[in-house]
């Protein structure tokens, strides 16, 4: 998150994403802005409709034939993504930014066999042979831990269990060495017992192939061990960024740490009860006034209903920027509290911190 | 697999069965013309009535008359012969034939093309201008009855009374072996006629499909891959919107191939509809038997030609 501008590989400044519905105009994603260093790995994590996978199709220009409004700035190694023809994005689209999408069942053709896929995805961009394609299509299988590729290779989707698919999939993704791989939710979809075997591979692949990697989940706990940095997305906005172990230790968001609150931990007491996030996303046709996350913050002041927070850097830590209305002593002093497993009331009356009138 | 289209062609023979039955109970449970005085011709006497109605086997009990054409159908192939002009059934039905299936698969491939291609257009411009004038092309076309639009056709197009001379008009059909080029161009207004309501209703049905397919996850997959727009739409859109395309056109052929009446009528081309229609008309039981044992087969066997195809088109179908 320090790199300097022109190091980043992708570069997305204040991007903007509407769509027009019958019942109005959706904001889906409302002005976010992120940057990606060549061969890091940054998660975007946020509850469904907070704009995540939005923003990531939108950098493939994948919803211009939704009719979506896209406005703000995307540079990928310095080309802008958004100004592109599509011509020039179709011959970026895997190859050098891939996606592996949630659910690989639906997302691989059903009347295909694995390996013509996969050929596919090297046909699009290299002029190689049928045998060549079919070739690199096993080593690409076998790179995904898949056993007898050779086999495999001409094995429909559905005769292929959950978690191969996935790695189908991961490998068409990286059939041409993608420099930037978008994963979307990549392990929803699977068992959990799956899930962690696909997070491991993507991460190995990662380091391994040297490619910089965006990895979208609704789940804290997915990205942990696999990202860098991590940008905490609310309402089509971002409203915590920063370094993993940061926000991980030290957030500053009430709604990171509501997130943080939902997933189970091993390192607190066992009888410290999971805290759902109260109330329900927001409307992205008519989001709430002021700081969009108000009508479910247990902190929220009267003020927080009419100023909308920007994302600023956190004082003494630049590398961190949250997006909320209290003021930084308090927010460290009410983590402190809720991270001794404090309800949101309690940390409130132990942190000295006022109002929280809802 | 071979084992499912045994056993399918096992049942055709049983529902064949069925269906010769239920044409004979028909036959005589409503009341008809007395295929005798048909025959008799037009100074009819009570003698020659009976005696045609003896040479014909009519003065026998309807079950008696089944039983010897089963018996003649099974052992010999042999439909009967006319009530009308005591021709072979047999030999008229195939007689017929080429004249049907020229008209039927000529049409079919025409529709089938016209149908999918305006049907691909109108999915993938849809709700802009091309879309909404060949939907409105498609909603006239399936209005359209044949045998309205084969008047009009003639009444503009044919040679010989048309407005403007381009095709050949009703009753020019030739034969395939007779003289190739007048086989073609006698047939190029029966197939256009034929194939607009057709054409229009595939349109329809294709530009439903692909709608849906096209917002299926892996044609996102296909795009995310970098294909380009024709093959995302064409190899992995239409290629999944496919299959009830297959459905009614296997269904079409079946129904037309036993003969396409209202076509074969309104430009007097010798098929089996037009035998059909004709036998009907003279209660002409052994032809009525033959034309509609031969529209069953045909439906029986497009239908299972349906079904095999469905394993080729999608390989999670498989039959045991």
């Amino acid at each position: 998150m320090t790199a300097t501008a022109d190091s980043l590989l992708l570069d997305v400044h204040d991007l903007h994403v509407e769509f027009d519905t019958p019942d109005g105009t959706v904001k889906a994603v409302d002005g976010i802005s992120f940057g990606v260093p060549a061969g890091t790995a940054l998660g975007i994590v946020g509850e469904s409709g907070s704009g995540k996978t939005a923003s990531a199709l939108t950098l493939m220009g994948l919803t211009r034939r939704d009719g979506a409004r896209v406005s703000g700035a995307v540079y990928f190694e310095g080309r802008d993504l958004l100004g592109a023809s599509e011509h020039e994005l179709r011959r970026i689209r895997g190859d050098q930014i891939a996606m592996v999408f949630q659910d690989p069942l639906s997302s691989l053709h059903p009347f295909y066999k694995v390996g013509a896929q996969l050929a596919e995805a090297i046909h699009a961009h290299r002029d190689v042979s049928r045998e060549a394609a079919r070739v690199r299509a096993i080593e690409l299988l076998g790179m995904v831990e898949i056993p007898d590729p050779r086999q495999r290779v001409d094995a429909y989707p559905h005769e292929l269990s959950g978690g191969m698919r996935q790695r189908a999939m991961i490998a068409m993704a990286l059939a041409n060495e993608p420099r930037l791989l978008i994963a979307d939710e990549p392990t929803t979809a699977l068992d959990v017992t799956v899930q962690a075997q696909i997070l491991q591979l993507i991460r190995r692949l990662q380091r391994e192939l040297g490619m910089a990697l965006v990895l979208i989940t609704h789940d804290l706990g997915v990205i942990a061990e696999t990202v860098d940095g991590v940008a905490v997305m609310y309402a089509g906005r971002i409203v915590e960024r920063g370094p993993v172990r940061t926000v991980f230790h030290a957030p500053e968001h009430p709604y990171t740490w509501g997130l943080l609150g939902s997933i189970p931990r091993l390192d607190v007491a066992r009888e410290r009860p999971l805290v759902p996030i109260a109330g329900r996303p927001p409307s992205l046709i008519a989001p709430p006034s002021g700081c969009s996350f108000h009508p479910r913050c247990p902190y929220v002041r009267e003020r927080h209903r009419r100023v909308d927070p920007p994302l600023e850097a956190v004082p003494g830590d630049r590398g961190h920027a949250v997006a909320c209305l209290l003021p930084s002593d308090q927010r460290r002093a009410l983590w402190a509290e809720l991270r001794k497993g404090r309800t949101p009331a309690a940390a409130r009356r132990g942190a000295g911190v006022e109002g929280g009138e809802a | 697999m071979i084992r499912y289209i045994v056993r399918r062609l096992l049942w055709m023979v049983v529902l064949l069965f069925l269906v010769s039955a239920i044409t004979f109970l028909i036959f005589y449970a409503l009341p008809s013309a007395d295929p005798a005085v048909l025959r008799a011709g037009r100074q009819p006497n009570t003698q020659l009535i009976a005696h045609i109605r003896h040479q014909l086997g009519l003065d026998r009990p309807w079950y008696v008359q089944y039983w010897h054409y089963i018996k003649r159908l099974v052992l010999h192939f042999d439909f009967g012969y006319s009530y009308q002009n005591l021709i072979s059934v047999r030999r008229q039905i195939f007689e017929r034939l080429p004249a049907t299936i020229s008209l039927t698969l000529g049409a079919a491939v025409l529709w089938i093309v016209v149908g999918m291609a305006v049907g691909t257009i109108s999915a993938v411009y849809r709700g802009r201008l091309v879309d909404r004038v060949a939907m409105t092309g498609a909603l006239v076309g399936i209005s359209a009855p044949v045998y309205l639009l084969g008047l009009v056709g003639l009444y503009f197009f044919a040679n010989d009374t048309g407005k403007i001379h381009v095709f050949p008009g009703s009753g020019s059909y030739t034969g395939l072996t007779v003289n190739p080029v007048k086989w073609f161009t006698s047939l190029l207004l029966p197939w256009i006629v034929l194939a607009t309501t057709q054409a229009a209703i595939y349109a329809r049905l294709l530009r439903a499909n692909l709608i849906d397919t096209l917002s299926e996850d892996y044609i996102r997959t296909a795009r995310a891959k970098g294909l380009s727009e024709p093959r995302v739409v064409i190899v992995h859109g239409v290629r999944s919107a496919i299959t009830p395309v297959v459905t009614a056109a296997g269904l079409d052929v079946g129904i037309l191939l036993g003969g396409a009446i209202l076509t074969e009528t309104v430009f007097n081309i010798p098929g089996v509809g037009h035998l059909a229609y004709e036998s009907i008309k003279n209660s002409d039981l052994p032809m009525i038997q033959g034309t509609v044992l031969l529209g069953a087969f045909f439906i029986i066997l497009l239908n299972l030609v349906v079904d095999v195809l469905y394993a080729f088109i999608d390989p999670r179908v498989r039959y045991a």
